[in-house]
């Protein structure tokens, strides 16, 4: 069906099972617990989720299968948020040319830099696209401030008059889709739970899907052959009398264009967009989510976006009152004692939590979580085999 | 006239003139071989063919056309495929996966954009190069890793993936460096077995002279840069430039 294999569709079906039931799966503490800070169920959140997921199924398509390591990825992302946003200031406050606007400038900026960089390949090609990214943030907050907005970035104004819209005077503009305004949502009150529907995260999702089932088709491809060949032998690559450099380059602005839809769908979430969506740091984000999910793996990079977003919204919040509420049952030196040692590693000191994660993760696991829930799955099989056949010590494979 | 004409080719690396004047004539459908001691610059002439050196002076023709300033992959698309002294393959792929990419790239060309078709449904993709996997006698490793696999199957994929190009002309460069007995004389077989039932024109680089003596048509012989003699086997043997430069003066 649809052109996938087996395995692809279940996966397939897996991944849209759970972002459509998301916002039950991600709220499961009842409001009233203590649990409910660690629901990540909220609007905001999901769709950080699943718009990050999309940047890095992206970044996969690139760095997974030509191993090109893009350091300015986020780069993409920002260009896509500009475009977005003159879209919805000029021309229309639906979301969708917006996205597409995103898109396309997206996919032309990738060209040019692809263009150049490409012409080195692994850690030139690194720091060729670092130094584009920096000279692109850079150039957003100073020189190109009647673009980009310098500094504060651009927002929708209550001035704001695009052409095909029925704004009242004074009247600041939504973004919308065909008249569905992205921040409506439904909420489902069931016992203590409070389940949120925000249609703003329904469209992203949606979205995602599409995007993950382009990339498995890609995956699957000739041309995704001719990608990993890249990625595995250049040489036997061009004495077999192909040429790797539009292999390489379409795939660096198919990579492009999914950092530009990411950033156009951060617009339509949130209309805004400031330069520091492309500094360096947020090139190494999703650096990180891919790595941590699972290089070269389908759902790695989701995975990934998904681990990161929750501990950045999730474990930063935690601060030292809730830490002492926690530990309260133990007696006073203890509780304090404890907390000191916690305390480094939450709220502001996430990123070191987040770094221990990432060390193990790669010294222990180097193909990602992914690697993680295969050797799980594995154990549980071998587990019940062992059982039925009366206990045999055959070694896993 | 034969397919592959050189002549006067010339190349320098600073100070070392690692080719002066090399001429050679590879007549279509024989087995050629290149011969020479360490630092004859067979490897050198070897790059100048398929595009990784550009020679400083003379000229390179295959089958007519000039091959200097073509790159690689180019070189490759008019017809001569490249055998490494160390095989070359795509560690990381499986073995049939290895074997599908050279019938992409004989089919469509340097560079198509097939991004959203499944490879495993382009039936005579796949139909050819499980054949040729058959040919090479190594269906049952299909789904093997690449890279894990014996350097002599490595070698045998390498030969097999070339030609599923079809290529007209096959350089081989020392194939059998590094290999033990047994696997030597099976390469030989599989050479001896292709040249006999393929419109083929191999060269061939090599050290062994019992792979040399097995499957050569014609001879050259270069040292230090020039060829010393050109010649059928039978006369290269006793030939005494040839055992000069081979030996030392005092043999």
């Amino acid at each position: 069906m649809l052109g996938l294999n087996k395995k692809d569709l279940q996966l397939m079906l897996i991944v849209t099972g759970l972002t459509m039931l998301a916002p039950f799966i991600l709220n499961p503490f009842p409001e009233s617990s203590g649990m409910a800070q660690f629901n990540a169920g909220y609007p905001d959140l999901m769709q950080r989720f699943v718009i990050f997921g999309i940047f890095a199924i992206g970044f996969n398509l690139l760095f997974g299968l030509t191993g090109y390591l893009s350091f300015g990825h986020a780069a993409f992302l920002g260009v896509g948020s500009y475009g977005a946003i003159w879209m919805m200031k000029l021309v229309s406050l639906n979301v969708i040319p917006a996205i597409f606007m995103g898109v396309i400038v997206a996919g032309i900026f990738s060209v040019a830099v692809g263009y150049i960089c490409l012409r080195r390949s692994g850690i030139y090609f690194s720091i060729l696209t670092l130094a584009f990214a920096q000279m692109s943030y850079a150039l957003a907050y100073s020189v190109l401030t009647p673009i980009t907005g310098g500094e504060t970035g651009l927002q929708i104004k209550s001035t704001d008059r695009p052409i095909f819209s029925s704004l009242e005077e004074g009247e600041t503009g939504r973004a919308n889709l065909f008249g569905m305004d992205m921040r409506q949502s439904f909420e489902l009150n069931i016992g203590d739970w409070l389940f949120t529907f925000n249609a703003g995260y329904y469209i992203a999702a949606i979205v995602m899907l599409i995007a993950f089932y382009v990339s498995i088709r890609i995956f699957r491809s000739p041309f995704g052959l001719m990608l990993r060949a890249i990625k595995s032998n250049q040489t036997r690559m061009s004495y077999t009398g192909l040429n790797p450099r539009p292999h390489t380059l379409a795939a660096f602005v198919i990579s492009g264009m999914y950092a530009g839809l990411a950033g156009g769908l951060l617009v339509a979430m949130d209309t805004q967009v400031g330069p520091e969506r492309m500094f360096w740091t947020a090139s190494g984000e999703v650096v990180l989510m891919t790595i941590l999910g699972g290089v070269g793996t389908l759902i790695g990079p989701v995975l990934g976006a998904g681990v990161i977003k929750y501990m950045e919204n999730i474990l930063s919040k935690i601060n030292k009152d809730v830490l002492h509420e926690w530990f309260a049952f133990m007696p006073d030196g203890l509780e304090d004692f404890i907390v000191f040692l916690v305390y480094p590693f939450i709220g502001k000191g996430w990123h070191l939590t987040l770094g221990i994660l990432f060390m193990l993760v790669v010294i222990f696991l180097p193909g990602g979580l992914v690697e993680g829930g295969q050797r799980i799955g594995k154990w549980i099989k071998n587990r019940g085999k062992a059982k039925d056949t009366g206990g045999s010590t055959e070694p896993a494979e | 006239m034969g397919i592959l004409e050189v002549k006067d080719v010339g190349k320098r690396f600073g100070g070392l003139q690692a080719l002066g004047d090399v001429n050679l004539s590879v007549k279509e459908n024989t087995v050629h071989a290149i011969i020479g001691p360490n630092g004859a610059g067979k490897s050198t002439l070897l790059n100048c063919l398929v595009g990784k050196l550009i020679p400083d002076t003379g000229s390179v023709m295959f089958d007519g056309q000039s091959v200097l300033g073509r790159t690689p992959h180019e070189i490759n698309q008019m017809g001569i495929s490249r055998v490494f002294q160390t095989p070359e393959i795509f560690g990381d792929l499986t073995v049939l996966e290895n074997m599908m990419i050279p019938c992409f790239a004989k089919r469509d060309g340097a560079f198509r954009m097939r991004a959203i078709e499944d490879m495993m449904r382009e039936k005579d993709i796949v139909e050819k190069a499980e054949s040729m996997l058959v040919d090479m006698n190594m269906a049952d490793k299909h789904h093997m890793h690449a890279a894990s696999m014996s350097r002599g199957d490595k070698r045998r994929l390498e030969i097999g993936m070339c030609l599923a190009q079809e290529p007209r002309l096959l350089l081989l460069d020392e194939p059998t460096a590094g290999m033990a007995r047994a696997d030597t004389n099976n390469t030989i077989d599989l050479l001896k077995q292709i040249s006999d039932e393929r419109d083929i024109t191999i060269a061939i680089i090599e050290h062994d002279m019992h792979v040399v003596f097995s499957l050569a048509q014609r001879i050259t012989v270069l040292a230090q840069g020039t060829p010393l003699v050109e010649d059928d086997p039978e006369n290269i043997k006793g030939h005494p430039k040839v055992r000069e430069a081979y030996l030392g003066e005092t043999a």
